[in-house]
């Protein structure tokens, strides 16, 4: 099976990636400061019950954004 | 352990002198360390030229080696995961910790990290490393890693980091000495960068302004450079600025690029040590307890009706619990008037300091059980981490109106009082979502309110009125309750438009482990909140409230005697026992005025929405506080019933029209005073509070002006089309 990239936000719950690229280089900087590098694992921890915004384990830590700014991470699933 | 030698905090006590920068990620236990060293020796203040809290404290270090006492200043400054400014939070770090001509910048820096998420807090600790900044890498919450399977080798960390690594608890006030004592032996330089910042910034930038800057150190220069923008902070030469703009130009400087080069360098030479020096047993253990914890509290039904029931304990909290003290201050003020009254000289001195000053002082201390509350319930959110998972929970239903999750307790406190709510909007980060909760805060109908809404409501709608199982009057009230709400909403999308930002909203956030709030950080935080409202805002409410009494109970020279006068006449006397006498003079006295020759003055203004100029007085008088509307007009119908056994809503409801001679207060009055009330800005110590948390008199202004225009509009539609 060939590795798809997808954006952050298309992963489903329980579903865990690495972190690729950003589409945006000012959230781009924000995201690697608190340890979202790429190289990283990513899982996707849980959705908030009106479907946004998100919560990540990344870095050993539970990370929370709304979906637009998921979207901004280009993940490859594993 | 040293021996602890009481001696006053003070720099007459001490050999040296200190100061200290405590830094380290939001939720790292930073301020709990900070409260550790410093004790209660804390001051508040603001750093200029921004609206970002400045936390100081000053504490005695005794070198146990040397002997010596050092006076050391403590500054706690805000969260943040790096150095690069971003936000105005962070804007204050990277100026306090890369310009050393900043009056704040430190000799020494306490980096706090919590042990359970080190990689992220050596991020911004190398950061300070390669700034050359003499530092303590703090290692809190060290003892709870443990348990969760987290096993740090500090000497080896120490060893790559060169500095010294201080493995902590603060809230057990484990390993606080050691760094006091680390502080007091003194701390050097690091002599080493951990990344070199010359293979990303080109040099034909880095070596000129490495030229211009020698003292500092190249990641220090680099920053520097990198802030271009914000570099008119630093005390440069203007020729110096404008060369390093130069020289970006000319070398195609790409500060977003080199950004993030160091940042995924920084990381990798972290992951590095971290495999070095941690070992984890159980990866996924350790976070299991919040894990779960989180599929309650952030569940579609059970997280919501949590959150409820969290809401509904505070405002029952708010609105019942702090009555009783509330009742008590009223009472002891009352008696202390009282009293005032009875021993003090009869005179104009004595009118000002009973009726005047002990008034005001009675309306600022009378708020402080809410605040106390408030703030306990604010503390303990954000201490155990749950105010983040509101954030969480309710992010999406306030977005579209320009809201923060965090948003939704200080609306829902204002339903009790919004002085504490107003205050309570520092949690939200952002900028501009805080100052449009601030704005739209008073619109929800607080507690003040009510006296108003069912003296009205009793006045125009007729009890009798139920509509099988309810009650009407009890709609109309929630009505206004809704009414407020709502009004609160549409005025938040409304100024979303409005407001410029240039911080973007963003939600990137953590949301931390749970943890038991400590009671001591409580205890602090409602310490330090009831402090700055009584001396910040009570100032404020002191000084209108002395003009308002000015304004009840003196009138233009010669006419309150021709009352006394008047009434002392054998006509009176007899028609009238001492107490009727007595209230027709006050009541007459409160006409002639200069409130009453203002109530007077506006009418034209006001009669559109159906007001005279009795409603006049009241409406001026309310800007005290909204319920003073009922003491005004019990006073000023007092003169107009035949014997004092009527209640003032019997007065109320006997009162002619002088016009059309029906009732005067019909329903469209009663509806449009009402509407009057829940829009209208009329609380003096809402608007201080408001100077006091936005440092601008520009936003009380707009605040007044719109929500009295809100008020006016509402009115004179709503009693145009019903009368």
């Amino acid at each position: 099976m060939s590795k798809e990239i997808l954006t952050l936000d298309k992963l489903k719950l329980g579903e865990a990636a690495i972190v690729i690229s950003f589409n945006d280089e000012e959230n781009a900087l924000k995201f690697m400061e608190m340890g979202c590098t790429p190289g990283q694992k990513i899982k996707m921890e849980s959705i908030a019950p009106l479907g946004d915004p998100i919560a990540v384990i990344v870095s050993g830590y539970k990370l929370s954004m709304r979906k637009t700014e998921a979207a901004l991470i280009n993940v490859e699933r594993i | 352990m040293f021996k602890k030698i009481k001696l006053k905090i003070g720099k007459e006590n001490a050999q040296r002198e200190l100061k200290v920068a405590v830094l380290g990620n939001p939720n790292s236990g930073k301020s709990t360390l900070f409260n550790a060293l410093t004790g209660l020796n804390q001051q508040t203040g603001n750093y200029p030229g921004v609206t970002v809290e400045k936390h100081s404290g000053d504490a005695l270090i005794h070198d146990d080696k040397t002997g010596d006492n050092i006076y050391v200043t403590y500054l706690d400054l805000p969260g943040t995961y790096s150095i690069y400014p971003k936000t105005l939070d962070e804007e204050v770090c990277f100026k306090v910790m890369c310009d050393d001509t900043n009056e704040d910048h430190p000799d020494a820096a306490i980096i706090v990290a919590d042990a359970s998420n080190l990689r992220r807090s050596l991020f911004l600790a190398t950061q300070i490393i390669d700034l050359r900044i003499p530092c303590i890498f703090v290692m809190n919450m060290m003892d709870i890693a443990r348990v969760r399977g987290v096993h740090i080798d500090t000497s080896e960390l120490s060893k790559f980091l060169g500095v010294p690594v201080v493995a902590a608890n603060a809230r057990k006030h484990h390993g606080v000495d050691e760094i006091k004592q680390l502080l007091a032996h003194g701390l050097t330089p690091p002599q080493k960068d951990f990344i070199d910042i010359n293979q990303f910034v080109p040099a034909q930038v880095m070596e000129p302004s490495q030229k211009m800057f020698p003292k500092k150190s190249p990641y220090g220069v680099y920053q520097l450079v990198n802030n271009e923008a914000g570099i008119e902070h630093f005390e440069i030469l203007p020729t110096q600025k404008i060369d390093i703009k130069k020289l970006i130009k000319a070398s195609g400087f790409d500060k977003h690029r080199i950004q993030s080069q160091e940042t995924i360098a920084r990381y990798k030479a972290i992951n590095e040590i971290v495999k070095e020096c941690v070992k984890i047993d159980e990866e996924e253990k350790r976070k299991s307890l919040s894990s779960r914890i989180d599929a309650i509290l952030t569940h579609k039904v059970w997280g919501y009706l949590i959150f409820l029931g969290v809401l509904f304990v505070i405002f029952q909290s708010i609105f019942l619990i702090a009555k009783y003290p509330m009742d008590g201050i009223e009472f002891f003020f009352v008696k202390l008037s009282e009293l005032g009254n009875d021993t003090l000289p009869k005179g104009e001195l004595s009118a000002l300091l009973i009726n005047g000053i002990l008034a005001g002082l009675s309306g600022i201390v009378v708020f402080v059980p809410q605040i106390a509350l408030l703030f306990a319930f604010i503390a303990i959110l954000e201490d155990t981490g749950y105010m983040a998972r509101v954030s969480f929970l309710m992010d999406r239903l306030m977005r579209p109106l320009g809201l923060n999750g965090r948003s939704v307790i200080p609306l829902m406190s204002g339903m009790a009082c919004a002085v504490p709510a107003i205050m309570g909007a520092r949690t939200i980060s952002n900028w501009k979502e805080r100052m449009i909760t601030i704005m739209v805060t008073p619109l929800m109908s607080c507690s003040a309110r009510l006296p108003v809404y069912t003296l009205l409501i009793s006045l125009v709608i007729p009890s009798t009125h139920n509509y099988g199982f309810f009650n009407m009057q009890g709609l109309v009230l929630m009505g206004m309750y809704l009414i407020g709400f709502l009004a609160a909403l549409a005025a938040a999308f409304v100024m979303k438009s409005i407001l410029k930002s240039r911080e973007k909203s963003h939600f990137i956030m953590e949301l931390p482990l749970y943890h038991i709030p400590k009671f001591s950080t409580i205890g602090l935080t409602i310490y330090q909140k009831v402090r700055m409202f009584l001396f910040d805002a009570g100032k404020v409410i002191i000084a209108i409230s002395i003009i308002l009494w000015f304004m009840a109970s003196h009138a233009p020279k010669g006419t309150l005697p021709a009352i006394e006068t008047a009434y002392q006449s054998t006509d009176s006397t007899k028609k009238y026992n001492p107490q009727q006498l007595e209230t027709r003079v006050s009541s007459a006295k409160l006409k002639a005025s200069y409130a009453g020759m203002a109530g007077k003055w506006i009418e034209p203004v006001i009669k559109p929405l159906g007001f005279d100029w009795k409603i006049g007085i009241a409406l001026i008088t309310s800007f005290a506080a909204r319920e003073a509307f009922v003491g005004t007009m019990a006073t000023l119908y007092s003169a107009d019933s035949k014997d004092n056994t009527q209640s003032i809503r019997e007065k109320m409801a006997a009162a002619t029209n002088r016009e059309t001679g029906g009732p005067e207060y019909t329903a469209a009055v009663g509806f449009s005073l009402m509407l009057f009330y829940a829009f209208a800005m009329q609380c003096m110590s809402t608007l201080a509070v408001v100077y006091r948390e936005t440092k601008s008199i520009k936003w009380p202004i707009i605040q007044f002006l719109y929500m009295g225009a809100m008020a006016y509009l509402a009115s004179l539609i709503v009693f145009q089309v019903f009368k």
